[in-house]
C-alpha cells in the first residue's frame, strides 16, 4: 500500500499543477472508464512544427488516474506530437514508479489513452492504443 | 432469539483464509456475492462425485439420481418462497437472466408501442436495459418512480404514475446500494388496482428476508442463487401459473419441448418450457443445498441478526468527519453501507482497505442512474450478511481511518 499509495501520488492527486482546460485549443479528447467512472479531458496547443505548447487535464476519478494525468501532461508539454504518439503503458509505470494489477492499470491508462486517441485524431479511445 | 455468529463463522471456510499472506479476511461485499457453507460445496462436490449425469429422459440409475436431486431442489425453492407449485419456478442463469425472460417472452408479447413500463430510479442495470432494449424494438415508454433524498420511493408520484395506465410495474423489493427495503406487497397492491402486471427484483430480498411470494401477491419474482449461500450460474424466475403458461418459450432447443417435427415444435409444460438445453444441474443441487442451510438457521434469525450488524455499522460510519452515507435509517433498510469519504475517490477507499484484508465494493454497482442522481460517480459500499460480525465493523471504521490520514 505504501508502494501504490506513494507521496507522490497523493500529491499529484490533491495538489495537481495542470489541472484546468484550454481555451482555445488545437486538440481536445475525452473518455471515461466505465468500470469506476473515472472521467479525463485532454485539451493541447500545438505549434506548427507540431510541438506540444501547452497542455491540461481535468475530469474526475481516484487518485492513481487523476495522478497518472497529471504527470503525464507534465511530461508531454514541449514534446513533438511524434514522441507522444510513441508513449506507451511502461513509460506511465515508470513516471508513477509502482507496478499494478490489471483492474487499477486501466485507471493509470485512461489519460494517456484519452491522449493518443486526441493526437492521432480517432473517433474512439481504444485499449490498443495504450498497450 | 438471534443465531450464534461464532459458530455460523465455521460452517463458512472461506471466512479462514488470509489474504496478503496473513491477514484475516473481512468480507464485507456480500451484496455482490455471498460466501459458501460447506454444505453447500460439499453437496455439489457429492453430486460430481456420485450421482452426475443428464437429466430427464435418462433411464439409468445415474440420470435418475440427478434428475430427482434437480427437482428436489426446485421443490426446496418454491417452499422456501412459498410458491403454490413447484412447476412455478423456472431456472435461469441468475436474476438478470430472469428479467431477460419476462422482458423477451412475456412483455413481447403483451406490450405495445405506447405502453407504459413502470421502474424506479434505484434499479440495478438489470432491470433497466432490458427494458430500454423492448423500448428501442418496441417504441414502449418508460418512466420512473423518483428516489428522495432519504433514499426511499416516492409513492405520491408512484401513485400519479398509477393513472397513466401502465401495462407492468417492475421494481427491485431491497436497493443494492442504498438498501432501502420497498414497500413490495402495498406496491403490488397499487399496481394491480391499477391493472398492471408486477415485477419484483428479489435479488437481495430472498438472501436476506422471509419472502413470501403469496402474500406479496407477486406476478414475476427473480433472484439468484449466489447471493444466498448458493453457486454462481443458477437463479430462479417465479411467476403465477396462468402468466407462465400463456408466455410463449424464450429459448429454444432439447428440453423445452413436447415434441419436434422437421418444419415444427410443441413446446412442454411448466417449468421446462423455460429450460432450454442442459441447465446448471450441480449449480440446482448446491441451490437446493443454500435453501436448506439458509432455513436451517431460520430466515428471522438471518434478518435479526443483519439488522444489528447494519445498526452498529451506520452508528460506527456516521461518527467519521467527512464520510457521508446513503440509504435510509437502519429500521427501513437491509445489511448495505454505501459512503462516501470527502477528498477521497471509493476506488482508493476499497484498495487501501483491501491491504489490511478488508473486502468491500467500489464503483457505481450496476446503478449507475441512482449514482447520477445524487451527483456522484461513485460510493464504496460495505454489505453484510449473516456471518458477518461487530469486530469486523470496528476493523472496518479503523480502515477508513487510516485511508483519511493516508489522504491527509
Amino acid at each position: 500500500m505504501d508502494d501504490l499509495y506513494r507521496e507522490v501520488i497523493i500529491e499529484h492527486y490533491k495538489n495537481p499543477s495542470y489541472r484546468g482546460h484550454l481555451d482555445p485549443h488545437d486538440i481536445k479528447f475525452e473518455d471515461n472508464n466505465p468500470l469506476c467512472g473515472d472521467h479525463i479531458e485532454i485539451t493541447l496547443q500545438t505549434t506548427e512544427d507540431g510541438t506540444v505548447k501547452d497542455a491540461r487535464f481535468d475530469g474526475h476519478g481516484c487518485a492513481i488516474s487523476q495522478a497518472s494525468a497529471d504527470l503525464l501532461v507534465e511530461s508531454i508539454i514541449g514534446k513533438p506530437l511524434e514522441d507522444v504518439k510513441k508513449l506507451n503503458k511502461q513509460d506511465i509505470l515508470e513516471m508513477l514508479g509502482i507496478d499494478l494489477g490489471p483492474v487499477r492499470l486501466k485507471c493509470a491508462l485512461l489519460s494517456l489513452k484519452v491522449l493518443k486517441a486526441g493526437v492521432y485524431g480517432l473517433g474512439e479511445a481504444s485499449d490498443e492504443l495504450v498497450d | 432469539m438471534s443465531l450464534d455468529v461464532n459458530e455460523i463463522r465455521k460452517d463458512f471456510p472461506i471466512l479462514q483464509r488470509k489474504t496478503h499472506d496473513s491477514v484475516p479476511l473481512v468480507y464485507l461485499d456480500s451484496t455482490a456475492t455471498s460466501q459458501k457453507p460447506l454444505a453447500v460445496i460439499e453437496a455439489m462436490d457429492t453430486y460430481y462425485r456420485r450421482s452426475n449425469a443428464n437429466i430427464h429422459r435418462g433411464v439409468h440409475t445415474l440420470a435418475e439420481e440427478a434428475t430427482a436431486l434437480y427437482e428436489a431442489a426446485r421443490e426446496k425453492i418454491a417452499k422456501f418462497i412459498n410458491a403454490a407449485s413447484a412447476r412455478q419456478i423456472i431456472y435461469t442463469r441468475n436474476t438478470t437472466e430472469s428479467i431477460n425472460l419476462v422482458a423477451h417472452s412475456w412483455a413481447r408479447s403483451n406490450l405495445e408501442a405506447g405502453d407504459l413500463v413502470i421502474l424506479t430510479e434505484m434499479e440495478h442495470h438489470s432491470n433497466l436495459v432490458p427494458w430500454h432494449m423492448l423500448q428501442e424494438e418496441r417504441g414502449i415508454e418508460l418512466d420512473f418512480i423518483p428516489v428522495t433524498e432519504s433514499g426511499l420511493l416516492d409513492l405520491d408520484v408512484y401513485k400519479a404514475l398509477l393513472s397513466r395506465g401502465p401495462k407492468l410495474v417492475a421494481f427491485t423489493h431491497m436497493s443494492n446500494v442504498l438498501g432501502t427495503i420497498n414497500p413490495a406487497a402495498e406496491m403490488i397492491r397499487m399496481a394491480h388496482a391499477a391493472g398492471a402486471v408486477t415485477l419484483v427484483d428479489a435479488a437481495q430480498s430472498v438472501p436476506h428476508l422471509k419472502v413470501d411470494v403469496q402474500t406479496l401477491d407477486a406476478d414475476f419474482l427473480a433472484f439468484s442463487a449466489h447471493k444466498m449461500c448458493g453457486p454462481t450460474g443458477i437463479g430462479v424466475l417465479y411467476g403465477k401459473a396462468n402468466l407462465l403458461e400463456n408466455m410463449p418459450p424464450f429459448l429454444g432447443g432439447g428440453d423445452m419441448i413436447k415434441v419436434v417435427h422437421l418444419r415444427s415444435y410443441r413446446p412442454n409444460t411448466l417449468p421446462h418450457k423455460f429450460e432450454a438445453g442442459t441447465p446448471a444441474i450441480a449449480e440446482a443441487v448446491g441451490f437446493g443445498a443454500a435453501v436448506d442451510y439458509l432455513t436451517s438457521v431460520g430466515m428471522d434469525n438471518v434478518a435479526a441478526h443483519e439488522h444489528e450488524i447494519t445498526d452498529y455499522a451506520l452508528e460506527r460510519l456516521e461518527e467519521i468527519p467527512g464520510l457521508r452515507l446513503f440509504g435510509p435509517d437502519a429500521q427501513k433498510k437491509g445489511g448495505v453501507a454505501a459512503f462516501t469519504l470527502e477528498g477521497v475517490h471509493p476506488h482508493d477507499v476499497a484498495q487501501i482497505l483491501d491491504q489490511d484484508g478488508i473486502a468491500i465494493r467500489a464503483g457505481h454497482h450496476c446503478a449507475q442512474p441512482l449514482h447520477e442522481k445524487f451527483g456522484i460517480p461513485a460510493t464504496s459500499r460495505a454489505s453484510f450478511y449473516l456471518y458477518s460480525t461487530k469486530e469486523e465493523v470496528d476493523l472496518l471504521v479503523n480502515g477508513i481511518y487510516k485511508v483519511k490520514e493516508l489522504f491527509g
